[in-house]
């Protein structure tokens, strides 16, 4: 079951009310829940927390781990740095718009988001990536396609 | 071999790091237990932590009276082929066969696992020198008496028996110095925390290891929780604080999962919360999670994030040493430094300090990584070479094509030609050249690597991820990219080239932190030591500057 926005900020509020130095844990409990953090739940954070508007939402957007929207229905990471630039990390990033349709760090295509990390620790083994929150080592497009049709057929049995 | 209701039961480890695990070394357990069960084979399935052998994984190995017996590559598809052959009773006598030098391929498309022998005696980790990583591969993560079985606790033991004053100054003799990169002397912060009067302080551990090329920070946290945590009881304790908090990144979810748990374990066995083993003081310790900005593994930064804040840069004055987090005299350390803690404490700093070279003293964990064909963990006494640890332990270039530039220290570290690759790896002798030894991280590019989009994209990282405090790094780098393409697609001026310089050299010079104060140093070594790539001439750098 699918928590109602309400049902999963009280108690958070709750919890961290008054402690403006716990906006972070806040921040991660509500994305955990609900995927991103609304942007119309600023408010009530920023009054429990004694802090102002401005405070929450330059938190909420400096740190790219969260979100202020949904996310898509399949969310694909792809490493970008250094070490899985150095075994064609950005040709499996051509690959994996390809075979999606989306653009990296841009909109989804049927559900499927694409997006940038930066190091998943996975250096030894690039290039890297994660599909839903799993992790895959030494990602051939080969092999990306592989775990892209398993995906599909996960989401399409749920 | 353990007794399993009367029955001998194969002890069969399978490692649970996540680069085991993003190799599918999960499903490979699984297959394991599955057709075990289904051939009425009693086995044991440890998950352990990884060796930092990673070509090999998963790598799987089979206790037995000469050793643990190790199989490589194994893929869940292949598990019921291994039992075909009569595995895993068949490691007895894989053991005593002679072995053939491991295959520095190890594809992980191979068509069936190879045995790799006895593991221990794999040169690549016969000839290191594991003290911080004594454990890693050889114990479960999450066993209090495998840890303390393989000298576990020593550490903290010793440090009990101590006076505040003695534990800091036997960080000092060790000489210790700071792994996470800025490589300060840690005996000297320690005091400097230890010594400041106040109510409350705190111990940090910055686990926001972000650095491409770097992964010793996770391998300690998923494969040897304990060490870290005992590192860092230690540490609170020598210079009087009773909370600790380890700050992991976003990216590392199953780092922050056994680092909890082990926390959790920890507890229980009493090796920390109100009465640490006994000793009447007290040590809480817990992991807060970071929000994957890259600028948080800088101290300051990360003081402010775990204030509930914007992750951006303090000016120091005053140090956090001082006046940290919530204005109190903080403590902190990299992963790296408070994991070796244990060993110093254990083994005396003499002891420790026996290894290493001139002003780098102990052992440097190395991460070989990128295009390399045994990419894992080293750790090293200070000294080796570049080519040592490219030919000898990482075997050449994955692709099999000379190997270009060699990055080391992470994205703020300078490119290194073939020239400098027979240098110690020293503190001094890398700084001497311009180059950082940084946190440990190797990254290796083929002759294929264009240095001038590394250069080019060094700056854009610099850009996406700075805090905006402080101008040079802010509009630095975006200016830094734009000029780079302008070189790029052919205006080599020499406008544009001195330029690119002036800009490198306000930011050295006008950074607040080392985001933009080193982002010029691979742009500048890629300039310097590949001028091709940038469609100029040789040696037009120093032209230039002259």
């Amino acid at each position: 079951m699918v928590p109602t926005p309400h049902a999963t900020l009280a108690p958070l509020l709750a919890r961290h009310a008054g402690r403006a130095h716990e906006l972070l844990p806040l921040l991660h409990a509500l994305q955990d829940s609900e995927g991103y953090v609304d942007p119309a739940h600023v408010p009530a954070i920023a009054a429990a927390l004694n802090l102002s508007r401005a405070e929450v939402h330059g938190v909420i957007t400096f740190y790219h781990h969260f979100r202020s929207a949904p996310p898509p229905a399949t969310v694909v990471q792809v490493c970008r740095a250094e070490a899985c630039r150095s075994r064609d990390g950005e040709a499996l990033v051509a690959h994996v718009e390809a075979a999606t349709g989306a653009r990296i760090d841009g909109e989804p295509c049927q559900g499927i988001g694409v997006e940038s990390v930066y190091c998943l620790g996975q250096c030894a083994l690039s290039p890297a990536v994660t599909i839903n929150g799993e992790l895959h080592a030494r990602v051939s497009p080969t092999r990306f396609d592989a775990l892209l049709a398993a995906t599909r057929e996960e989401v399409a049995h749920d | 071999m353990t007794e399993i209701s009367g029955m001998r039961a194969h002890r069969v480890y399978v490692p649970r790091d996540s680069a085991a695990l993003a190799l599918g070394a999960d499903r490979v357990a699984a297959a394991v237990a599955a057709e075990a069960a289904k051939r009425g084979i009693a086995v044991d399935i440890v998950r352990n932590g990884s060796r930092g052998l990673f070509w090999l994984e998963p790598l799987v190995e089979v206790q037995t009276p000469s050793g643990r017996i190790g199989y490589s590559n194994v893929q869940a598809s292949q598990v019921a082929a291994l039992f075909d052959s009569g595995w895993p009773a068949r490691a007895i006598q894989d053991g005593e066969r002679e072995m053939a030098p491991v295959d520095p391929h190890g594809s992980w498309e191979a068509p069936m696992p190879d045995c790799v022998g006895r593991v221990d005696a794999i040169p690549y980790l016969a000839k290191q020198q594991r003290l911080t990583f004594a454990r890693i591969g050889v114990t479960d993560p999450l066993s209090p008496t495998d840890y303390e079985a393989h000298g576990g606790l020593a550490g903290l033991r010793a440090c009990l028996a101590l006076d505040a004053e003695a534990a800091c100054q036997t960080v000092l003799d060790s000489g210790l110095r700071g792994r996470g990169g800025a490589a300060f002397p840690a005996g000297i912060k320690w005091r400097t925390v230890s010594r400041a009067e106040a109510s409350q302080k705190y111990v940090v551990c910055n686990a926001d290891e972000g650095d491409s090329g770097t992964f010793a920070d996770r391998l300690i946290m998923e494969s040897d929780p304990f060490v870290l945590i005992e590192g860092m009881v230690i540490a609170a304790l020598s210079v009087g604080a009773s909370e600790g908090i380890v700050y992991v990144r976003s990216e590392y979810p199953h780092a922050i999962a056994m680092l909890e748990a082990a926390i959790g374990i920890a507890r229980r066995e009493g090796w920390l919360g109100a009465d640490v083993l006994g000793s009447g003081r007290s040590c809480e310790l817990r992991v807060a999670k970071a929000a994957g900005a890259y600028i948080c593994g800088e101290e300051t930064a990360l003081l402010e994030s775990l204030e509930g804040k914007r992750g951006v840069v303090r000016a120091k004055p005053p140090i956090p040493a001082l006046s940290g987090l919530f204005g109190k005299p903080t403590l902190i350390n990299n992963v790296i430094t408070l994991a070796s803690v244990p060993y110093i404490f254990a083994h005396g700093a003499q002891a420790y300090r026996e290894f290493g070279m001139g002003r780098s003293q102990g052992t440097l964990p190395v991460q070989l990584a990128g295009n390399i064909r045994r990419g894992g963990l080293v750790e090293l006494a200070f000294g080796v070479t570049l080519r040592t640890l490219l030919d000898e332990f990482g075997g050449g270039t994955a692709s099999g094509r000379p190997a270009k530039a060699i990055q080391v220290g992470g994205p703020l570290g300078a490119y290194l030609p073939s020239a400098q690759w027979d240098l110690p790896m020293d503190y001094e002798a890398y700084a001497a050249v311009g180059a950082v030894v940084g946190h440990g991280g190797v990254v290796v590019h083929d002759d294929t690597a264009d240095m001038a989009g590394l250069a080019s994209y060094a700056m854009e990282f610099c850009a996406l991820e700075s805090c905006g405090k402080c101008t040079p790094c802010r509009i630095g780098s975006t200016r830094g990219v734009e000029v780079i393409e302008r070189i790029r697609r052919g205006d080599t001026s020499t406008r544009q080239v001195t330029l690119l310089h002036d800009l490198c050299d306000t930011m050295v010079s006008g950074s607040l932190c080392a985001m933009g104060g080193m982002t010029p140093f691979p742009v500048r070594s890629a300039l310097e030591y590949f001028p091709a790539d940038f469609g100029l001439p040789d040696g037009a750098k120093r032209a230039e500057a002259a």
